[in-house]
């Protein structure tokens, strides 16, 4: 393979890993701290990029800004959408079983659905690459990448930074890590476990909101995406094993780079890859890379 | 002749950097009572877990009437005649006494593809009555097994490990939380049971232990300090510091 | 007394279901038999949820995969043979499930559930992104199979009224067989094992093998529900395989009660009435195209309202009425 093609596919599979890992961590953060397994867990996704496309002609109107600005305005209605849900719906699938967990959030996918064909429709969107990363580099010769595609990763990447120094190097990070392993000592400790649980659920919801709204310009707008997702992040939560964000990563790197080489090598068999690489992965460690 | 049952030698269990158990060995005998003692976290359970299968040895090897069962799984293990009563009870609390044991004695009449069902089945009813009657249970039969006293469930707990016909019996706590008289009931029928079987006793009844059993190892921090007859043990100084040291 | 009035109240709902066809219009006829294919459908899940405790969100794969065999290898000319095609749709399936069971029941809990909505949407992609299956489009059953003894017909389902018979029929018989399934020392195995597996192995039972049979056994009478569903409408295309069908079926063995093999059947009429009644025009006009999203709130409600389902309504009742005892152990 040509080394210029192969640079290509190893920086589309990092940059998908690195998307996926964005919306698993976030699955895995909520399950591992508070016991939810979260289906909707997709839709913020979805919903995520369905404000990037929504709001960015009224952010360039009131607000006169570009694409960064509408991603920030999406993540901090994420946010406030995260809090507000955990204090209506979610808290009350705490002291729940995992079934029910499953099929109410199953349910509030299919409201989800609904309430987005009914603000924004069914269509399809493209959300347009801001102007300043719509260039491409020079790799080689011949071979060009897009500006935005190594933004995405960045962003990523710096996501990442800012979560690994928030959980080891601040109070709230020692409480969630805290939480992850022992749910009734922070309790004891003092620790308000309700804003805690609240605080999580909500950067979780921001983090697949994020990766939805960067993801927009690349991927473009439609329904299905969110549930798309969804089941591949299962597959990464599976394979890393559920409450490790390290996992998480390593799981996600792993299935970026089988998707896409994947795609690359067995075009007809693209989609089914990554399902034979968790059923390999379950063959040697059914309780993933890394036991929570 | 005392026959050696179930012997196992040089067992090693790690969990990551801890190591739980570190070179024990021992051996069960028919008609002998063995008990193991220790301090919390000593190690205890984890022995009886790789004894009976729920978890590998890292180092070591266990034979079960001569035969090398290291490798087995634990329902096969069980087929070979162990037999395993846990701490917590694990009795299955909608069905009755009767039924509980009936269930547990169908290991030995499994029948995939009979069509019969299950209460009918002669021999599990068999086993299922003989459990009972060993365990004294006989008159609490289509008791609702979940509204049974403590101290019934801790019996019915014996009597589901009976069902099956076990040669070797790997009992973990089954005093916990029992009062003087439901122990002295249980005492009595660990002595009945002796004859017939190799009994493995963990227990944190001091008193009990030295009633009841024929040998003594003590393990501290998953090593053996020291193993023999109770008089030998009560007098051990090792034991003594022990015991006295880490006392609550 | 009891038995006699079960009985009673079972033959009458019969009488009921047989004189249906004389006085329901065709359509209410083919919502009938709609409800009875998804009875069925939610039984083999009850198998493995109810009765083993083995919670699939993957069950959909096994229906479509047996709809997609006999709609793949009907001949386009005239009705094929069910002798070999109706056994043949349920060894598919089973076959997949063999597979994928034997790897999923390496795993419990939370990861059991995301691994077979995994292996689900595996066997999604392959007939919505191949050839095989007709793509996103689907295909066409144009001969309902017939059962043939050489050049001998012996049963024909064209007929409405004759299909209507014979979907009762296999879910009569499903039923049947999973009741006598339970009740012999197997079914008595999965019980323990659902409650604890542990103790079950403890005694000597090798419960990944018990494990497993159920699940292809479960998977298998899947197969049977798909293969009346193909042949009912005589189309199938890659949404039979997609999560939200094992979604809905998994609804069904929930809100229908997990703890009677009943509770299947109760959960897929209560639910296909839920939806028929939410796309109604004439209840909620307009709105009525918005039905996801009435029908997504009574699933939160109904779901968060009913732990143990329609089927355990009176025992709920009854726990309400009573200070808590022993806490409600699964049934049966």
């Amino acid at each position: 393979m040509d080394p210029a093609i192969l640079l290509i596919q190893c920086l589309n599979a990092v940059q998908y890993g690195l998307l996926l890992f964005l919306v698993a961590s976030g699955l895995t953060l909520i399950f591992g701290i508070m016991g939810i397994i979260n289906l909707a867990h997709g839709s913020f996704y979805m919903i995520g990029a369905y404000m990037a496309f929504a709001l960015q002609p009224l952010v360039a109107q009131y607000l006169g800004g570009g694409f960064v600005l509408t991603v920030l305005v999406c993540v901090v209605l994420a946010t406030v959408l995260g809090y507000f849900l955990e204090w209506a719906f979610y808290s009350y699938l705490y002291t729940r079983e995992h079934l029910q967990q499953v099929l109410m959030t199953y349910g509030l996918i299919l409201v989800f659905e609904e309430l987005r064909s009914i603000i924004v429709g069914n269509d399809v969107h493209g959300v347009p690459v801001p102007s300043w990363l719509a260039g491409s580099v020079r790799l080689g010769d011949v071979m060009t990448y897009p500006v935005y595609r190594l933004f995405i990763s960045l962003v990523c990447i710096l996501v990442a930074a800012l979560m690994f120094w928030v959980l080891t190097r601040t109070r709230l990070g020692m409480m969630i890590r805290a939480g992850a392993s022992n749910r009734e000592m922070i309790n004891s400790l003092g620790i308000d476990i309700n804003r805690l649980f609240r605080i999580v659920f909500a950067i979780g919801v921001a983090l697949a909101a994020l990766a939805g709204a960067i993801a927009a310009p690349v991927s473009s707008v439609y329904p299905g995406m969110g549930n798309a997702v969804l089941i591949i992040c299962f597959v990464v939560v599976v394979i890393g094993g559920i409450g490790s964000i390290k996992g998480a990563f390593l799981a996600a790197m792993l299935v970026g780079f089988v998707d896409t080489f994947g795609q690359v090598f067995f075009p007809a068999a693209a989609g089914v890859m990554v399902y034979l690489l968790m059923a390999a992965i379950l063959l040697f460690k059914p309780e993933g890379l890394f036991k929570h | 002749m005392t026959q050696t049952l179930l012997s196992a030698k040089n067992i090693t269990r790690r969990f990551g950097g801890l190591t739980a158990i570190d070179n024990v060995s021992l051996d069960l005998k028919r008609g002998a009572v063995h008990a193991v003692i220790g301090t919390n976290g000593a190690g205890k359970s984890t022995l009886v877990s790789v004894l009976s299968g729920e978890l590998a040895p890292n180092e070591g090897t266990i034979h079960l009437n001569q035969e090398n069962i290291t490798d087995w799984p634990q329902p096969r293990r069980a087929r070979a005649g162990m037999g395993r009563s846990y701490q917590r009870t694990t009795i299955f609390p909608s069905l009755t006494v009767h039924e509980n044991c009936r269930l547990t004695a169908q290991a030995n009449h499994q029948h995939f593809w009979s069509w019969t069902p299950a209460r009918r089945c002669m021999q599990s009813n068999e086993a299922a009555d003989r459990a009972l009657e060993l365990a004294g249970l006989a008159g609490f039969r289509d008791q609702t097994a979940g509204l049974l006293s403590h101290g019934g469930k801790r019996q019915l707990e014996i009597a589901m490990s009976l069902s099956t016909h076990p040669t070797v019996l790997l009992l973990d706590e089954p005093l916990a939380g029992m009062g003087s008289e439901e122990t002295d009931r249980m005492l009595n029928l660990l002595a009945s049971l002796k004859s017939e079987h190799a009994i493995l006793l963990v227990e944190h009844d001091m008193d009990a232990v030295f009633r009841i059993s024929d040998e003594i190892t003590v393990m501290v921090n998953g090593a053996v300090i020291a193993h023999g007859d109770p008089v030998g043990i009560k007098a051990n100084p090792l034991v003594q510091t022990a015991y006295l040291g880490d006392e609550e | 007394m009891r038995f006699i009035l079960r009985a009673i109240l079972l033959l009458v709902l019969l009488a009921l279901v047989l004189s249906l066809p004389s006085f329901a219009t065709s359509y209410y006829l083919g919502l009938v038999v709609k409800i009875m294919i998804y009875a069925l459908f939610a039984l083999s899940l009850q198998l493995l949820v109810g009765c083993t405790g083995l919670v699939s969100l993957g069950h959909s794969a096994f229906f479509g995969i047996a709809a997609y065999f006999v709609t793949l290898l009907s001949p386009e000319s005239g009705a094929g043979n069910m002798l070999w095609l109706l056994p043949g749709a349920i060894l598919a399936a089973m076959a997949y499930a063999a597979v994928t069971g034997a790897l999923a029941l390496r795993t419990k809990g939370i990861y059991f559930i995301m691994v077979t909505l995994a292996f689900a949407q595996m066997a999604y992609y392959v007939f919505h992104d191949t050839a095989l299956g007709g793509g996103t489009d689907g295909i066409y059953l144009y001969f309902r199979p017939e059962i043939r003894l050489g050049d001998w017909v012996v049963l024909n389902i064209d007929d409405q009224f004759v299909f209507y018979v014979f979907t009762l029929a296999c879910l009569l018989l499903t039923w049947l067989f999973l009741a006598l399934l339970m009740r012999s020392r197997f079914g008595a195995a999965l019980t323990g094992i659902r409650v604890n597996e542990q103790r079950m192995r403890a005694a000597g039972f090798s419960t990944f093998k018990y494990k497993l049979i159920a699940y292809v056994i479960g998977c298998g009478l899947a197969g049977v529900a798909g293969f009346l569903y193909a042949v009912k409408d005589g189309y199938v295309n890659p949404e039979l395989l997609a999560w939200e069908q094992s979604g809905l079926v998994l609804l069904m063995v929930i809100l229908g009660g997990m703890g009677r093999l009943w509770g299947a059947v109760l959960g897929a009429v209560a639910l296909t009435l839920l939806q028929e009644v939410f796309q109604s025009h004439a209840l909620f006009g307009e709105f009525a195209s918005r039905w996801h999203l009435t029908f997504g709130l009574a699933i939160i409600a109904l779901v968060a309202a009913l732990p143990q389902g329609l089927a355990g309504l009176p025992d709920q009742w009854r726990n309400r009425r009573r200070p808590k005892s022993i806490s409600s152990a699964s049934a049966q």
